[in-house]
C-alpha cells in the first residue's frame, strides 16, 4: 500500500555544456508513493522555486513512456531501478523512507550536457539522417497489400521497431556504444522486404555515422538491452553486424 | 580499410583473431591430454607430437600465425579500450549499479586478456623457449632434451613446493581463461552476426561449453600433476 | 435587271447589317446578364461577409458532386514549377504527424523547408502516444467498407457539425496514407497469410483500423520522420530543434494586403529570439488539451501557436468542441502532472459498473472494501443499462457523461468518489486469463506500473480526461487561414471532426493534411509567389515583430510574484473542469469567464519566473505558453455559452433529452462558429460559416437500439 516517504535527492546540477558539474542534495518530505518519479521531481522544482532558486533542467514530454524524451540515471540505472519502463513511468513506490536517491544525466561524450540533467541526443537524428529510413516519396506507391509479409518476419520488425530513441543504450553501455540504437533501425528496415533494396547501403552508411560521431564499439556486454525500456534484442545487433559485414564483402 | 575503420571491422578482427585462438587452444588442449595418457600408459604420444611440430617449416609458419593472432588481438583489444573509455566521456557515473543479464567477465574482458596474456608468458618461458625456440635456434637453456617435451612438462610441475605453486599459478590462470572465453566465445559469434532469437541463448550456451572444455582440457593435465606432485611428496 | 440586282445587293447588305446589329446587341445583352450575374454574386459576397457569414466559395469549396470535389480541385489547381520551387521557402511549424509529413513531402516537392519543434527531435511529438490505430476505407475485410462509409460514419460520429466536402476528402485519402506508410516500412499488425490485419473502433460496423501492436501513433510518426530525416539529410528541409515559435510576421505585399512571411521563434538553449522568412508558414502545433491542465496531451503540448495565428486575424473555430476520452487512469493527487490514457480497445472485453447500493460505494471511497467484494446482483453496468444496442461500446463522449453522471450521483468508487470500474472479471472466465493476457497485457502491465493494483484481480478504476480538441483554427478548404499565407494542418486547425472525433480517425487526418493535401493545395496559393524574392529579416516588419516578443518576456520577467507557473495553470485547470467541463451551463460557463479573467489578472501580476530570459529557462516557456491558455480557456467558455445546443463534445446541460441524451439545434446552431480576434480584452466577433447539407441527411444520434 503507498505511504508517504522523506527522501534525499542528490542530483547533478551543471550550469551549462562547459560549466563544473557537481552533486546537490535536497530532503523532501512527505512524498507520496503514487506519485510518478518525474512528479517527485516537479515538487521538488516548486519547493526550489519557492525558495527562489534555479529549478532542475530535465527532459520530460508525454509522462506515459513512448516519446523517450525523459533521460535520467537513478541510482545506477537509466530511467531507474525497474524494468522495462521510463523514467517518467517509474513511481515512488520503488523507494523507501529516508533513501538517498541519485540522479544524473545520460554520460556520453556523443550526448553532451546541455544543463543539469538535459543532454543533447541530437547525435541519434543524424544517425537516423544517414540511412533510417526507405528512400520513396510520397505517391506512387504499391498498394499497401502488394507484398504479403510473413506475420513472424512483420512482428520482428514490430519488435525493433518499438525503440523510442531515448539513449539509454548508450548511456548504459560502458562503451558509449548506440550499437542497440542503430542496429534496431537497420533491422527493422531490413527485415522488411521495402526496405531490402537498401539494406547494404544503410547499414553502411547508419554505422559509419555513428562511428563518425563519437560512440564506441560494442561489445556485446548486453547493458544496452538490459536497460532498454522497450526491451529491444541483443539479436538485432547480430543482424547488423551481419548485414554490414555482407555489405562489406559485396564491394 | 574497413577491418581498422569501422566499429564492426575491428570486432570483427577480434572475433576472427579470438576464435583461431579457441582453436588452437582446443587444440593444443588435446595434445596436452597425451602427457596424462603417456604418463599412465608410458606411451610417447606427447613427444611424438611434439616431433611433428618441432622446427618443421610449416610448425614455424603456423607459430608465426598464431603469434600475429595474438598480437593483433592484443593491439586491437588495446585500441578498442581506449576509444571506448574516450567515447564515455569524462563525467564517470557516480553510482553504477549492476545490470541483470550482464555477465561480470564481459566488462573486464581487457582485465582479463591481460592476466591471460601474462601466463602466455610465462608458459613460454616456461615451456616453448625450451623445446621448440631451443630447437630452432640451437640454444640450451635448460639441462632437458627439447625433443623430450613430456619431461620438460612433468619436471616442473611435480617439482615439489614449486610444482604446487607452479600449478596453482596455472590454475588462476585457467581461472581468468575460462572467464575471458566464457564472454569471448559467444561475443564473437554473436559480432560475425550468427545470432538470431532462436540462436542468441544457444551461442550463449555454445560459448559456455566451449569455454569449459578448453579450460577442462588444460586443467585435467594440471590436476593431474599435482596429484601426482602431493603423492610423491607425501610418499 | 441591273437594277434588281443593285437592289438584291443592297437590301442582302442591310439585312447583314441588321443581322449584325441584331447580333451585337444579343452580345450586349449578354455581357449585361453576366454583370448582372457578378455583381449579384459580388452583392451576395459582401453581404455574407457584413453579416459576418462564410460562403461555401470564400472557404474555397469546389463546385460539383461530393466525390467529384477533390479531383475537380486537382484538375484545375495552379502548380509550381520544379525550377520556381527551388525559389520558394516554406516554414513549417511542428513535426507531428501533419507536420512532418508535410514538411518531407514539400521538401520531396523540390521546395525549400524550415521545420521547427520545441522537442529535442522531431520524433518526439506528442502524435507519439497514440495507441490504437488509424481508419482507412480499405475494405480488406470484405466487411463492406467504402469512402462513402468511412465519409458517413465520421460525418456522423461528429454530430453533423463538420464540412461535408473536407470530411469526404479525408476518406478518400485515408487509402493512400496506409500504401504510403506500408511503403516506408511501417510495421502494421499482420496476418499469418502476410496480409494487413484490422481491428474495430468504436462508432463504426466495420472493421478498417490499421494498427501496430500498442503503438500506431509512434510508428506512424516514426515513418514521417523517417522520411523528414531523409530530406533533412539531403539538405532540402533545415531543421530547427529546441525552437518555439513566438509570434508570426506578416509583411504587406503591393496591394497592402497582409501576409505570414515569416516567424519568430525563441531558442529554447540559448534564449536567444530568432527570425525566419518563409514564403508561407504552415503551423501544424497540435491541441489545445492542456488548458486544463490535466489531459492525456503531453507535457509541452499547447496552444500558443493557435493564439499567435488567431491573434493576426485567423479566425478560432469551435474552440468549445474537446473531447474527454472516458478510459483514462483517474487522477491519484494534486501533485499529479498528467493523465494517462488506457486505449479505447479495452472496452471490446471489459464491462464498466459502478455499485447498485449508496452504502457500498461510501465503503468503496473509504477504502473499505474492494469492487471484487461486490455481488454481481449489487452491481450497475450502466452503460449496458442505458444503451442496449451499443453497450460498452457506445461513442467516447456518451461514455464520458455517462460516467460522469454516475460519480454526481455519489456512485464514484475510488476515495475521491470520481471512478468507475472497468471490469474483465467476465472476460477473463469466458476467454481464459491467457488470452486477455495476450490481448491487454501491455495494458494491464502499464496500469499495474501506475496504480500498483493487479487488474486480473481487482477491475480496473478510470474516469474521463480531456484527451483532443476537435475545435481549433478556421481554415478553408485549401487548409489556408482566413490569413493570406499561413496554412493550419493537423490537430491545430478546426479539422474534419465536427463536435466529436471518432478513434483512430486523428492519425487519419494528420497524415492526410500533411501527405496528400497541403502539398497540393499550398502550390496554389504559392504559384501566385513565385515573383516574390526572399526577404531579409532585417526588415522592420521583423525588428517589430521581435520586439514585441521581447516586450512580452521582458514584462513577464519582471513580474516577481510569488506564485509558480504551475499553480497558476492547475488553478485554470480546475475552473476549467468545474465549469467547462463534461456538463456546461449558461451560468457555469459565465461563472468560468469571470473566474479566468481573475485568474490571468492574478497572472499578469502575480507569476514568479526564476533565472533569466536569454538562456534555458523551462519556468518562462511554461509562462509564455499559459498567458496563451488563460486566453483560450476564455474563448472555450464564450464559444460554450454561444452554442445553446448540445452536440458530440460539447455538452449544455440545458439542452437534453428527458433521458439525459444531447439535444442538438440545427436550425439554429448548424454553423462553424468562428471568432474573430479584436484586440486585448475586447469580445471577439462571431463569424458563422453555415453548414448546409447537401449531401447527407442529418439524424439524431441513437445509440440505444
Amino acid at each position: 500500500m503507498d505511504s508517504y516517504i522523506d527522501i534525499k535527492v542528490r542530483v547533478w546540477r551543471q550550469a551549462g555544456p562547459k560549466a563544473q558539474g557537481h552533486f546537490e542534495t535536497y530532503e523532501l518530505k512527505h512524498v507520496f508513493q503514487g506519485a510518478s518519479f518525474l512528479e517527485m521531481i516537479d515538487i521538488l522544482n516548486e519547493q526550489l522555486i519557492s525558495e527562489h532558486k534555479d529549478p532542475i533542467a530535465f527532459d520530460h514530454d508525454c509522462r506515459e513512456g513512448i516519446c523517450g524524451m525523459c533521460s535520467m540515471y537513478v541510482n545506477g540505472h537509466p530511467h531507474g531501478p525497474d524494468s522495462a519502463i521510463t523514467t517518467c513511468q517509474l513511481h515512488m513506490r520503488k523507494f523507501h523512507d529516508g533513501e538517498t536517491i541519485t540522479v544524473e544525466p545520460w554520460r556520453s561524450r556523443a550526448f553532451p550536457v546541455i544543463k543539469d540533467l538535459m543532454v543533447d541526443r541530437q547525435a541519434y537524428d543524424k544517425i537516423m539522417q544517414a540511412g533510417g529510413f526507405v528512400s520513396v516519396n510520397t505517391g506512387g506507391v504499391p498498394d499497401a497489400n502488394a507484398i504479403p509479409i510473413p506475420k513472424p518476419i512483420a512482428d520482428e520488425a514490430m519488435d525493433a521497431a518499438s525503440c523510442i530513441g531515448c539513449g539509454a543504450c548508450a548511456a548504459a553501455c560502458k562503451n558509449g556504444s548506440a550499437m542497440l540504437f542503430v542496429a534496431a533501425k537497420v533491422s527493422q528496415l531490413n527485415l522488411l522486404p521495402q526496405g531490402k533494396a537498401e539494406k547494404h547501403q544503410r547499414a553502411k552508411a547508419m554505422l559509419q555515422k555513428m562511428d563518425e560521431l563519437g560512440f564506441g564499439n560494442c561489445t556485446n556486454t548486453g547493458a544496452c538491452a538490459a536497460e532498454c525500456p522497450k526491451q529491444v534484442s541483443l539479436t538485432h545487433i547480430a543482424r547488423l553486424n551481419r548485414d554490414f559485414i555482407g555489405a562489406k564483402f559485396c564491394d | 580499410m574497413w577491418l581498422k575503420d569501422s566499429s564492426i571491422g575491428r570486432k570483427l578482427v577480434m572475433s576472427i583473431t579470438g576464435t583461431f585462438l579457441v582453436l588452437f587452444l582446443l587444440f593444443h588442449g588435446t595434445m596436452n591430454l597425451c602427457l596424462v595418457i603417456d604418463d599412465i600408459f608410458g606411451t610417447t604420444a606427447y613427444n611424438w607430437i611434439c616431433s611433428m611440430l618441432g622446427a618443421n617449416w610449416y610448425a614455424i609458419i603456423g607459430t608465426l600465425i598464431i603469434a600475429l593472432a595474438v598480437v593483433v588481438h592484443f593491439a586491437y583489444a588495446i585500441v578498442l579500450t581506449i576509444q571506448n573509455r574516450r567515447a564515455r566521456g569524462n563525467d564517470r557515473y557516480a553510482v553504477e549499479a549492476r545490470q541483470e543479464g550482464v555477465d561480470w567477465a564481459s566488462k573486464n574482458m581487457l582485465a582479463l586478456g591481460i592476466i591471460v596474456l601474462g601466463f602466455i608468458v610465462l608458459h613460454l618461458y616456461n615451456f616453448w623457449f625450451k623445446m621448440q625456440f631451443a630447437e630452432l635456434t640451437g640454444i640450451h637453456t635448460s639441462m632437458f632434451d627439447p625433443h623430450d617435451g613430456s619431461t620438460i612438462v612433468k619436471a616442473l610441475f611435480t617439482d615439489g613446493w614449486c610444482g604446487i605453486v607452479y600449478c596453482l599459478l596455472y590454475i588462476v590462470w585457467l581461472c581468468a581463461l575460462w572467464f575471458h572465453l566464457s564472454h569471448g566465445v559467444w561475443s564473437a559469434l554473436q559480432t560475425m552476426g550468427l545470432s538470431n532469437t532462436k540462436w542468441l541463448a544457444r551461442i550463449k550456451v555454445i560459448g559456455t561449453v566451449v569455454a569449459t572444455l578448453t579450460v577442462g582440457l588444460f586443467m585435467v593435465v594440471i590436476l593431474y600433476f599435482l596429484g601426482v606432485n602431493i603423492g610423491q611428496m607425501c610418499a | 435587271m441591273t437594277n434588281t440586282e443593285e437592289l438584291l445587293a443592297a437590301a442582302k447588305e442591310v439585312a447583314g447589317k441588321v443581322k449584325d446589329t441584331v447580333q451585337a446587341v444579343k452580345g450586349a445583352v449578354q455581357d449585361v446578364k453576366e454583370t448582372v450575374l457578378e455583381v449579384k454574386e459580388a452583392v451576395q459576397q459582401e453581404t455574407a461577409k457584413q453579416a459576418n457569414i462564410i460562403t461555401p466559395k470564400m472557404a474555397k469549396i469546389p463546385e460539383g458532386a461530393l466525390e467529384k470535389k477533390w479531383t475537380n480541385y486537382k484538375d484545375h489547381q495552379k502548380l509550381v514549377n520544379p525550377a520556381n520551387k527551388r525559389r520558394l521557402d516554406v516554414i513549417v511549424v511542428g513535426t507531428g504527424l501533419a507536420g512532418a509529413s508535410a514538411a518531407a513531402t514539400l521538401a520531396e516537392l523540390g521546395f525549400n523547408v524550415l521545420n521547427f519543434c520545441i522537442q529535442d527531435s522531431p520524433r518526439r511529438a506528442h502524435s507519439i502516444a497514440a495507441q490504437g490505430g488509424i481508419n482507412a476505407a480499405k475494405n480488406y475485410q470484405n466487411d463492406g467498407d467504402s469512402v462513402y462509409r468511412l465519409y458517413y460514419d465520421t460525418i456522423k460520429g461528429g454530430d453533423y457539425r463538420a464540412r461535408e466536402a473536407n470530411v469526404y476528402r479525408l476518406a478518400e485519402v485515408s487509402n493512400n496514407i496506409i500504401d504510403q506508410c506500408v511503403a516506408q516500412g511501417v510495421p502494421f499488425a499482420r496476418e499469418y497469410g502476410g496480409l494487413l490485419d484490422n481491428r474495430s473502433f468504436g462508432g463504426a460496423q466495420v472493421s478498417r483500423t490499421f494498427y501496430a501492436k500498442g503503438q500506431t501513433g509512434q510508428q506512424l510518426l516514426l515513418g514521417a520522420y523517417s522520411a523528414l530525416s531523409r530530406q533533412i539529410g539531403k539538405g532540402k528541409v533545415k531543421m530547427y530543434n529546441r525552437h518555439e515559435m513566438l509570434d508570426i510576421v506578416m509583411i504587406k505585399d503591393e496591394n497592402g494586403e497582409e501576409r505570414a512571411r515569416g516567424i519568430i521563434a525563441r531558442n529554447l538553449v540559448t534564449g536567444r529570439i530568432e527570425r525566419f522568412f518563409g514564403h508561407a508558414v504552415v503551423v501544424a502545433s497540435g491541441g489545445y488539451g492542456n488548458t486544463f491542465f490535466l489531459s492525456t496531451n503531453a507535457m509541452a503540448s499547447n496552444g500558443s501557436a493557435a493564439m499567435q495565428m488567431y491573434r493576426h486575424g485567423a479566425y478560432f473555430a469551435n474552440p468549445c468542441y474537446a473531447q474527454i476520452h472516458p478510459t483514462c487512469i483517474p487522477k491519484h493527487g494534486d501533485f499529479q502532472s498528467k493523465l494517462t490514457l488506457m486505449s479505447e480497445s479495452l472496452r471490446n472485453d471489459g464491462r464498466i459498473w459502478v455499485p447498485k447500493k449508496l452504502e457500498d460505494a461510501k465503503k468503496l471511497q473509504r477504502g473499505e472494501i474492494k469492487g471484487r467484494d461486490i455481488p454481481e446482483e449489487d452491481r450497475d453496468y450502466y452503460l449496458e443499462r442505458r444503451y442496449p444496442a451499443f453497450g460498452n461500446l457506445v461513442p467516447r463522449d456518451v461514455a464520458s457523461r455517462a460516467a460522469k453522471e454516475r460519480c454526481d450521483a455519489g456512485y464514484g468508487v475510488n476515495n475521491t468518489g470520481l471512478a468507475v470500474f472497468l471490469d474483465f472479471s467476465e472476460a477473463i472466465q469466458r476467454l481464459g486469463k491467457d488470452v486477455v493476457a495476450q490481448k491487454y497485457g501491455n495494458l494491464f502491465q502499464m496500469y499495474e506500473k501506475i496504480v500498483d493494483e493487479n487488474p486480473y484481480e481487482n477491475p480496473m478504476m478510470i474516469f474521463p480526461a480531456i484527451h483532443y480538441t476537435m475545435g481549433g483554427i478556421w481554415v478553408d478548404y485549401e487548409l489556408q487561414t482566413s490569413v493570406k499565407g499561413l496554412f493550419c494542418i493537423g490537430e491545430a486547425n478546426f479539422s474534419d471532426h465536427g463536435a466529436n472525433r471518432l478513434g483512430a480517425s486523428a492519425l487519419m487526418q494528420g497524415l492526410a493534411d500533411g501527405y496528400f493535401v497541403l502539398p497540393y493545395t499550398i502550390q496554389n496559393y504559392l504559384a501566385d509567389q513565385i515573383g516574390v524574392a526572399r526577404m531579409s529579416t532585417d526588415r522592420p516588419e521583423f525588428e517589430a515583430a521581435e520586439k514585441a516578443v521581447q516586450d512580452k518576456i521582458d514584462r513577464l520577467m519582471k513580474i516577481q510574484g510569488k506564485r509558480s507557473v504551475d499553480s497558476i495553470h492547475k488553478e485554470l485547470g480546475l475552473i476549467m473542469w468545474d465549469f467547462v467541463g463534461m456538463g456546461r451551463t449558461a451560468e457555469s460557463l459565465k461563472k468560468a469567464v469571470e473566474k479566468i479573467n481573475a485568474l490571468k489578472k492574478e497572472f499578469w501580476s502575480n507569476v514568479y519566473i526564476p533565472g533569466k530570459a536569454d538562456s534555458l529557462n523551462n519556468e518562462l516557456e511554461k509562462a509564455l505558453r499559459l498567458a496563451d491558455f488563460l486566453e483560450i480557456g476564455k474563448l472555450m467558455a464564450i464559444d460554450a455559452l454561444n452554442r445553446e445546443e448540445s452536440c458530440g463534445g460539447h455538452f449544455r446541460e440545458e439542452y437534453q433529452t428527458e433521458e439525459g441524451e444531447a439535444l442538438r439545434q440545427d436550425d439554429k446552431f448548424s454553423y462553424v462558429a468562428c471568432w474573430k480576434y479584436m484586440g486585448e480584452d475586447k469580445d471577439p466577433v462571431l463569424i458563422k460559416e453555415p453548414l448546409d447539407y447537401e449531401f447527407t441527411e442529418r439524424k439524431t444520434r441513437n445509440y440505444k437500439n
